[in-house]
This record gives structure tokens, C-alpha cells and sequence, in this order.
């Protein structure tokens, strides 16, 4: 057991004085193993990046608690030793007025300062290799000379110089074309058989099902749904599931159609989204749909 | 006849030398078709598409012809080409949902666009297509930043089109929509379609599968050229060209896991088209490419309406 959120409470502030309060993230728990990609679904404003943000420490945790092998998150450098993330948009990562690999030579100077020149550059070309790049064909360019998927790789190797057990990765396939994609998906599973933990944000549903072997499915900011993927996917309990699920377009298949859904309202979050164990592994929130089994 | 582009070239302008983002590409679309544009990031779909509306300072009309309706249009000519902007050819834009006036209440903004084109604002009409597209009459009381992404994205498709023009380009206008807005912005475009409030669409899009399901006809970009063009039936199940075939195989349908197929991407990446190497401009990376690909391939009609440049298709 490695990342392990319980009962994960986020309130933004909103309005002019921050006079009012909003749930971004409402009584979550999940966890994420060692050699395991859970990927996070839901739609956009479900509190998927809140989520990430508070595992990073990037963001407050309003209630409940975070840890990672049973340490509370920190923003601080042991804890960003372990715990790293990549986003969706990968060129506000890098400053456009130096070459790219200048985000390797940062965390050599604050991880790894006593490393020499020569044995750190060894590191950095296999973790390029690692993540299938050309080392002679990314190094000492500028960011706006290198592809949005070559960048986001090399935000990639960049965790892997550091001995990470957990990455965040947020949206980062969403602007990638089919091609890119597909790489970048197939590192982040070499990724998990090394051994690493991997939390997969993500709204494209075909690619959670491609990768990961856990599914948490959240919708205003509590989760609907979770399980092992096969189930989640396979056998979706929750009418909000289905729904997503029939929307997804498929090359050879016309659009499916929606899940009525006015034999049922769903809880807008609170109390009673309490989940319940439907099957080994596969845990559902009840909707109060008739013939619910609460 | 609704468009045809012959052996069109827009190239940009750059201190290094030209980028020949569209070489000589040519094709045609019927009235009423949806055309379905796909392909790589960086072959020349953006470029297409503002080549038929408003090219950027950067843009050169290098040769080729574009006509609409039997007209043709000077794409080459920005002041002339105001006349057909908005009323004949529309363009829904990359990135778009960021770019209505923020200070504006919606339905203030579109009243001075449409006095701007000297047209006066029909209320009940508006008001129709608003109930096309599931919008609530009382977007037009919002400010732009209080829609979501997908109500944003919807009520820009319906500004465009508001005149009626007989092309609408709507560039990568769901990428960043989640499923179930996807889906719902993807049956507007095809409503407005066959509301007959445009005649006729080019869909620009990375996604394969999103397109297969709003084109008739789906057309694969490489590298400023056209790969391959079919009905979209056709393309999805039996593609030709080598580009098209990879491109399909790299979607993970849903129900593909990695831990029993693995997937793979297409090894390598698209030439520079500052200087794009001669013959094939696939052959780099084509599993199949062979002496013969030295030459540059034609576009052949393989089939009725299918078009495919490869020598091996
Ligand atoms: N202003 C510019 N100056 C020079 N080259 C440009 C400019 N804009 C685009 N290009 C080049 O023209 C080619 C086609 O670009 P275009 O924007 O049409 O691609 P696209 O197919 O729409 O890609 P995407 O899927 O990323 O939107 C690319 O090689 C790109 O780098
Ligand atoms: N800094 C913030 N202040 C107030 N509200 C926020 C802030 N960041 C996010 N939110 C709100 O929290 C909700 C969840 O946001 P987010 O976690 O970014 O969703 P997702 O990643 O699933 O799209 C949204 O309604 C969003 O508008
Ligand atoms: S022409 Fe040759 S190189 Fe080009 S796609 Fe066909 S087989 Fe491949
Ligand atoms: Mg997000
Ligand atoms: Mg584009």
C-alpha cells in the first residue's frame, strides 16, 4: 500500500470576498499500490486536478488525510524525492528563453549536487533512452524546437532521475495526436511494471480502460464508482458510469444511447454517497435507481 | 459542387526558407457533405482550413484555386475575401472557447457582431438554434466565463453560423471536451447541418473514431499533402494507404487493455517541411515502402471517391 487518501475533503473559497464555499472534492478515499496505474475519470470541474494538486502538496488538503507510505504529503524536497507529477500542457513547464534539458540540470543542482558532470550526464541520456527518445535529437534544443509529446517525455525522464515511487499524471495524453499517445501510455505501463505507483487522470474513458488496472470514477467531487477496471468498465453499476461509458465514440459501432436517467436522480455528492462493496473489488454509490439493492 | 480545391500551395514565410505546409493538395466536397480532416499534429490541418477564410500575415498564397459555389474564392486577397467571410465560408477556430469578449453579455456581443455586418438581429431565430443546441435562452443575460467549456464551444458554433454560410471549418473544436460534451457538441454540428444552416463542413480533429461518426467522408493529411480521402465507412474499415492503416491501429478502442494487446504508435516522426525530402513523403517510416517510393506517388481514385497517393495501396 503506497498512496492512500482517506476521506479527502478539498473547500474552495469563491465569490468576490471569498464569502462562499465550494466542495471541489467532497469525502474521497482511494488508494494506489506499488506497480499498479489507477486512473481517475470523470468529467471536467469532477475535482480530478484537485485531486492531483493535493497529492503534490500544490494545494491544501481542507480535511481528511494524504499519505504515502504511511507519511503524511509534504511540500518539501524529501518528499518531491518520491512524489512527482506531469500535467496537461506540457510547454508552461518549461521557460521558453533556455534549451529544454535545462530542467535536468535544476534537479541536479538541488538533489544531486555532488554527482560529477560526467556521471550525471550518463543518467540523464539512459533516462531519455528510457523513455524512448534520441538523446542527440532532444538535448540542447529550446522547447518551441521540440513536439508537445517529446516534451511531455522529457518531463517524464525528469521524474525518473529522481528514485520516484508515485507519479501524478494529469491529462497529460489529451493533446497528444493517436500516435503519441500510444508511446506515451506504453512508458507509463513499463513505468508501473518498475514497480512504480501511477495515478492516471484522464476524461478519455478508452484510455483509462487501456491502462489501468484500478478505475476511480468521480463526479462533483465524490466518487460514483471504483474497482478493479475489468469490473468498473465491464459491468458499470452506476446509471452516471453508463452514461459516460455510452458516450464514448467507437470506430465500428454507431453511438450508443444514453442511459435514461429520469427514474433517477443522483446524489449531488454529501452524505449519502457512501459507497458499498457490490463485488470483490468493485464498489458503487447508490444511485436510487429502482430496484437498488440499498 | 459545393467546394473544389485544385493543387492548392500555401506555404509560411520564415527566416530559414519556406514551410510548405499545404503542397499541392486537391479534393472536392458535395452539398450537405461533412468532411471529416485528420491527421498528425503539424500536416497542415489548421493551415487548411485558415487558407479558406483568413490567412495570417505569415501565409502565402504560393498557387492553386478555391472555388465555393462555383465561385472563386481570393484567398490570396484579404480585403476582397471580406466579402465572403461569415456569410459564405465561417470558421470556428482552435482554441476558440477562449476567445469571445469577456466584458460582453452574450446576446449584447452577437447583436453588434451582426450590426457589424450590417445585418440586424433576428431574436426568434437566435432564440431556435440556442433550443438546437440545449442551451437555455438565458446564456444570452451570461458573461462568456460563466458557460462551461462545452456551453461555450456550442455557443460559438451557433454565432458562426448565424448567417447561414455555406462552409463552416470547425477546428479541434471538441479536444478538449469530456466525453459526454463531446458527443453532445458533435450532434449540434451534424443539427445544423441538416437544418440547412450550413451547406456543408470541413471537421478537423486528431480523434478518428469522434470523426468517423459526424463525416460522410474522411480525409487523412501527411505532411502538407493528401494521404488518403474515402467515404467514412470505408476509411475506418478498409483503409489503403500504409499512413491511415498505422493511424488506425494506434486507437485503443474501449475494451483494449495494455496487459493483452499492446498498441503501438507509429515509429519515428514527420519530416520538416521546410525542406521536405523528395518521393514519398511517408517512406521514412512506411513498413512497406519500396524503390517506387523514391518518385512521389499520384493521388489515385481507387474506388468511386476514393482517393489514395501511395504506390502500393
Ligand atoms: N506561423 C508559422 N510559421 C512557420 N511555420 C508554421 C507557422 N504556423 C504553422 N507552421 C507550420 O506549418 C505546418 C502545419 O501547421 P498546422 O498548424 O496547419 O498543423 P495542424 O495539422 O493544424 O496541427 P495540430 O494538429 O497541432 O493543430 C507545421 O509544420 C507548422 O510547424
Ligand atoms: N483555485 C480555485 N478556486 C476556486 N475554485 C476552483 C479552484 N480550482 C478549481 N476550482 C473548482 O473546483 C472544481 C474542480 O476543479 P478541477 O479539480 O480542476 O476539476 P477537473 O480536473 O476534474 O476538471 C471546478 O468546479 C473548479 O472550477
Ligand atoms: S508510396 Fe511507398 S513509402 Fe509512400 S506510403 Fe506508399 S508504400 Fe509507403
Ligand atoms: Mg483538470
Ligand atoms: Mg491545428
Amino acid at each position: 500500500m503506497m498512496l492512500q487518501l482517506d476521506n479527502v475533503t478539498k473547500v474552495y473559497k469563491v465569490g468576490a470576498f471569498g464569502g462562499k464555499t465550494f466542495a471541489a472534492v467532497d469525502g474521497v478515499s482511494f488508494d494506489v499500490r506499488s506497480g499498479e496505474v489507477v486512473s481517475l475519470i470523470g468529467e471536467s470541474g469532477s475535482g480530478k486536478s484537485t485531486i492531483g494538486k493535493m497529492i503534490l502538496g500544490l494545494t491544501s488538503v481542507t480535511a481528511g488525510s494524504i499519505t504515502v507510505d504511511g507519511v503524511p504529503v509534504k511540500a518539501a524536497k524529501e518528499y518531491y524525492r518520491h512524489v512527482q507529477g506531469v500535467f496537461q500542457d506540457p510547454f508552461s513547464c518549461y521557460n521558453p528563453v533556455f534549451k529544454a534539458d535545462r530542467v535536468f540540470q535544476l534537479i541536479k543542482e538541488s538533489y544531486y549536487p555532488q554527482v560529477s558532470a560526467a556521471e550525471w550526464d550518463g543518467r540523464v541520456r539512459s533516462a531519455i533512452q528510457d523513455v524512448r527518445l534520441d538523446p542527440g535529437q532532444v538535448l540542447g534544443r529550446y522547447p518551441h524546437q521540440l513536439s508537445g509529446g517529446q516534451l511531455q517525455r522529457l518531463l517524464i525522464a525528469r521524474a525518473l532521475l529522481l528514485d520516484i515511487k508515485l507519479l501524478v499524471a494529469d491529462e497529460i495524453t489529451s493533446m497528444l495526436d493517436a500516435s503519441t499517445r500510444i508511446d506515451v501510455l506504453n512508458l507509463l505501463a513499463e513505468l508501473k511494471e518498475r514497480g512504480l505507483g501511477v495515478l492516471y487522470v484522464t476524461h478519455d474513458l478508452s484510455l483509462g480502460n487501456y491502462l489501468a488496472e484500478r478505475t476511480v470514477v468521480l463526479r462533483n467531487g465524490t466518487v460514483v464508482e471504483m474497482g478493479l477496471t475489468d469490473k468498473v468498465f465491464g459491468d458499470p453499476l452506476h446509471p452516471y458510469t453508463r452514461k459516460l461509458l455510452a458516450a464514448v465514440p467507437r470506430l465500428n459501432a454507431p453511438w450508443e444511447d444514453a442511459e435514461p436517467t429520469d427514474t433517477c436522480r443522483y446524489h449531488a455528492g454529501g452524505a449519502s454517497g457512501a459507497l458499498f462493496e457490490a463485488d470483490a473489488d468493485h464498489f458503487v454509490a447508490c444511485a436510487r435507481l429502482d430496484g437498488c439493492p440499498r | 459542387m459545393s467546394l473544389r480545391v485544385s493543387e492548392l500551395r500555401v506555404y509560411y514565410r520564415t527566416l530559414k526558407g519556406d514551410v510548405k505546409a499545404l503542397d499541392d493538395v486537391s479534393f472536392t466536397m458535395r452539398d450537405g457533405e461533412i468532411l471529416g480532416l485528420a491527421g498528425e499534429s503539424g500536416c497542415g490541418k489548421t493551415t487548411l482550413g485558415k487558407s479558406l477564410i483568413r490567412m495570417d500575415g505569415r501565409m502565402r498564397h504560393m498557387g492553386g484555386t478555391v472555388e465555393l459555389d462555383g465561385r472563386e474564392l481570393p484567398i490570396g486577397d484579404d480585403r476582397r475575401m471580406n466579402e465572403f467571410r461569415f456569410h459564405e465560408v465561417s470558421l470556428i477556430p482552435q482554441y476558440s472557447m477562449s476567445a469571445m469578449n469577456p466584458t460582453r453579455k452574450i446576446g449584447k456581443m452577437v447583436g453588434e457582431l451582426l450590426g457589424s455586418r450590417g445585418v440586424a438581429l433576428d431574436r426568434a431565430e437566435l432564440e431556435s438554434r440556442l433550443d438546437l443546441v440545449e442551451l437555455p435562452r438565458k446564456v444570452l443575460d451570461n458573461y462568456p466565463i460563466e458557460l462551461s467549456g462545452g456551453m461555450k464551444q456550442r455557443m460559438v458554433m451557433v454565432i458562426s453560423t448565424l448567417l447561414n454560410p455555406s462552409l463552416l471549418i470547425a477546428d479541434e473544436v471538441t479536444s478538449a471536451l469530456d466525453v459526454s460534451t463531446q458527443k453532445a457538441v458533435a450532434k449540434a454540428l451534424i443539427g445544423f447541418r441538416d437544418a440547412g444552416f450550413v451547406k456543408s463542413m470541413i471537421f478537423v480533429t486528431h480523434d478518428l473514431a469522434l470523426t468517423s461518426h459526424i463525416a460522410d467522408t474522411i480525409m487523412v493529411m501527411y505532411a502538407g499533402k493528401l494521404a488518403e480521402k474515402a467515404p467514412a465507412k470505408v476509411m475506418v474499415t478498409a483503409p489503403r494507404h500504409p499512413y491511415t492503416k498505422l493511424l488506425i491501429n494506434s486507437l485503443p478502442e474501449v475494451g483494449v487493455r495494455h496487459a493483452d494487446k499492446k498498441l503501438s504508435g507509429i515509429a519515428g516522426s514527420p519530416p520538416s517541411l521546410l525542406d521536405p525530402p523528395a518521393g514519398c513523403r511517408f517512406r521514412a517510416r512506411c513498413p512497406v515502402a519500396g524503390d517506387e517510393c523514391g518518385q512521389e506517388p499520384p493521388v489515385v481514385e481507387v474506388e468511386p471517391d476514393h482517393f489514395v497517393a501511395c504506390w502500393k495501396a
